[in-house]
């Protein structure tokens, strides 16, 4: 075992050019959100939440569908090689973290142009339990076993997240058409956007995509690195044990 | 031994295995009665009662099934049932499919109950095209809760702290359960005016859920109780 | 500008969220990277 020193970092220079870039994109976001585009004719300064709000739920759903896709190549490759299942536990945590944070500006701005911070409406009610359903995935994924067992458990239920969701949606739309009793400012209402405006919001998206990879390429490796100390970890409790056993 | 012989001996030793315990007769059974009867103290209100009735009588459903599946697991894994099995190359989705069976007979008496108590308690007064529909309600949605509860209990099944976590994983799940059998059962009682006709599109719903989660399961269990 | 404070909220949360998220991950990794060998980080 060589060791590393103390400069060791799960960085490589092709991230840290990808850093670089993502922070500059993120002082434009700000300054293009806040000051340079102009304000909506309907919604007034309250779009400028929209800049922050619409970008996360985007992270989150494209963390979500690359769960998927990595625990169902995990499940059909012959291999069964683990790296999967850690881009997918990495890329579900950064998920969850961008969807709560989608709740909260959603919320806020919903307080502003509704008036009122939750509606019942499919979409939101589904936003919800996609979270929910997240943290579930991540707390089996701490449930501890081997680290095939991991992989199994939460590949499964990465791809019963897929069936779940789409009909938790479809179920809340049932019921709330059915059961119309608050009429709502309609939350798809078309935001007029000049060209600023989208030029903010696609930079957002982007900013937010190249965060996401970012984000997913660093965890994935503390997730390596996590395991491999646990493992090690365990070896090193079974070895001291087995040293008390022979000094007695 | 062919699938459907599998499906039968597994979910009758399930059975038996709960008739020799009794756990769902002496304490889930009780359980789901003194919930129905603090929703009574909860929501203190005749009014209210007989019309949120369809909703705490799944709600009940919910909670109870919760400690079904939890011990239909504890069982399997405390002597290694599963295991056994698993290593005598048994059928995987035979398994699937005959503890889902186990389940469903003991959540549908469950249900039964629940919607006595309603009964009694409640003042709920269905007509005979209500009683038949809450028939089909519960078969409906028994089905599909009996899947996902298998799948979800297997899924945490033998690891520490699964206990806690099940609700976590099985409660968003059956969400379009809670809703499609309360609104059905709503229909059925004729809850805060309901007629009967309305509650046919969400026993389809219960129906779509039973089916994609009976097919999901069946493909999913074999390789969750795998190596 | 109208509603700043919840927009200034939004936008605090968001950004502040996400940097103690990338804190929280970078300084992990230099941790666990400390007990590691470099044959064990296949990106070094």
């Amino acid at each position: 075992m060589t060791p590393t020193g103390a400069h060791a970092t799960t960085g490589t220079p092709a991230t840290r050019r990808l850093g670089l870039v993502v922070c500059v994109l993120l002082v434009l976001l700000v300054l293009s959100g806040l000051w340079w585009s102009a304000e909506d004719v309907v919604q007034g300064s309250t779009v400028r939440i929209m800049y922050v709000h619409v970008p996360s739920i985007w992270v989150a759903y494209m963390a979500f569908a690359l769960t998927a896709v990595c625990s169902g190549a995990y499940l059909s490759r012959g291999t069964r090689s683990v790296a999967w299942d850690r881009v997918a536990g990495a890329s579900a945590e950064i998920g969850v973290l961008f969807v709560a944070v989608s709740l909260v500006t959603g919320s806020l701005w919903g307080r502003l142009t509704w008036g009122t911070y939750w509606v019942w409406d499919a979409r939101l009610t589904s936003t919800a339990f996609l979270f929910i359903t997240y943290v579930g995935y991540l707390a089996v994924r701490r449930l501890g076993g081997t680290l095939r067992q991991r992989a199994r458990r939460s590949a499964v239920l990465a791809l019963l997240a897929v069936l779940e969701i789409p009909l938790v949606h479809f179920s809340v739309e049932l019921w709330r058409s059915l059961h119309q009793e608050a009429s709502v400012a309609n939350p798809n209402a078309k935001v007029e956007m000049d060209g600023l405006m989208l030029f903010t919001l696609m930079l957002g998206l982007a900013t937010f995509t190249a965060l996401f990879v970012w984000l997913v390429l660093h965890r994935q490796r503390v997730i390596l690195l996590e395991d491999t100390v646990a493992d090690r970890g365990l070896d090193e409790a079974i070895a001291s044990r087995r040293d008390e056993a022979g000094a007695r | 031994m062919t699938r459907g012989s599998v499906v039968r001996a597994v979910a009758r030793k399930d059975l038996a295995v709960e008739m020799g315990s009794r756990v769902v007769i002496n304490q889930v059974a009780p359980f789901a009665l003194v919930v129905m009867v603090m929703f009574a103290f909860a929501l203190d209100n005749e009014g209210i009662l007989s019309r949120v009735a369809p909703g705490l009588v799944w709600l009940a459903t919910l909670f109870s099934m919760l400690v079904v599946v939890q011990r239909s697991f504890a069982v399997e894994s405390a002597d290694g049932a599963l295991d056994a099995l698993r290593v005598a190359g048994v059928d995987p989705v035979a398994i699937f499919l005959g503890k889902s069976v186990a389940l469903m007979v003991q959540l549908f008496a469950l249900e039964v109950l629940l919607v006595c108590t309603a009964f009694v308690l409640y003042g709920v007064e269905p007509s005979p095209a209500g009683w038949a529909e809450a028939f089909v309600t519960m078969v409906a949605a028994t089905v599909g809760l009996g899947f996902v509860g298998t799948l979800y209990g297997g899924l945490a099944a033998g690891a520490r702290g699964r206990e806690t976590l099940l609700p976590l994983l099985l409660l968003p799940v059956v969400a379009p359960v809670l809703i499609g059998a309360t609104r059905a059962t709503e229909a059925a009682f004729g809850s805060g005016g309901a007629s009967v006709s309305e509650g046919w599109p969400w026993i389809g719903l219960l129906a779509v859920f039973a089916v994609l989660f009976g097919a999901a399961g069946s493909a999913a269990f074999g390789p969750l109780v795998d190596e | 500008m109208e509603h700043a404070s919840f927009i200034i909220a939004s936008y605090v949360l968001t950004f502040g969220s996400i940097a103690a998220y990338a804190a929280w991950v970078v300084r992990r990794g230099r941790g666990l990277a400390r007990r590691a060998s470099r044959e064990e980080m296949p990106w070094t």
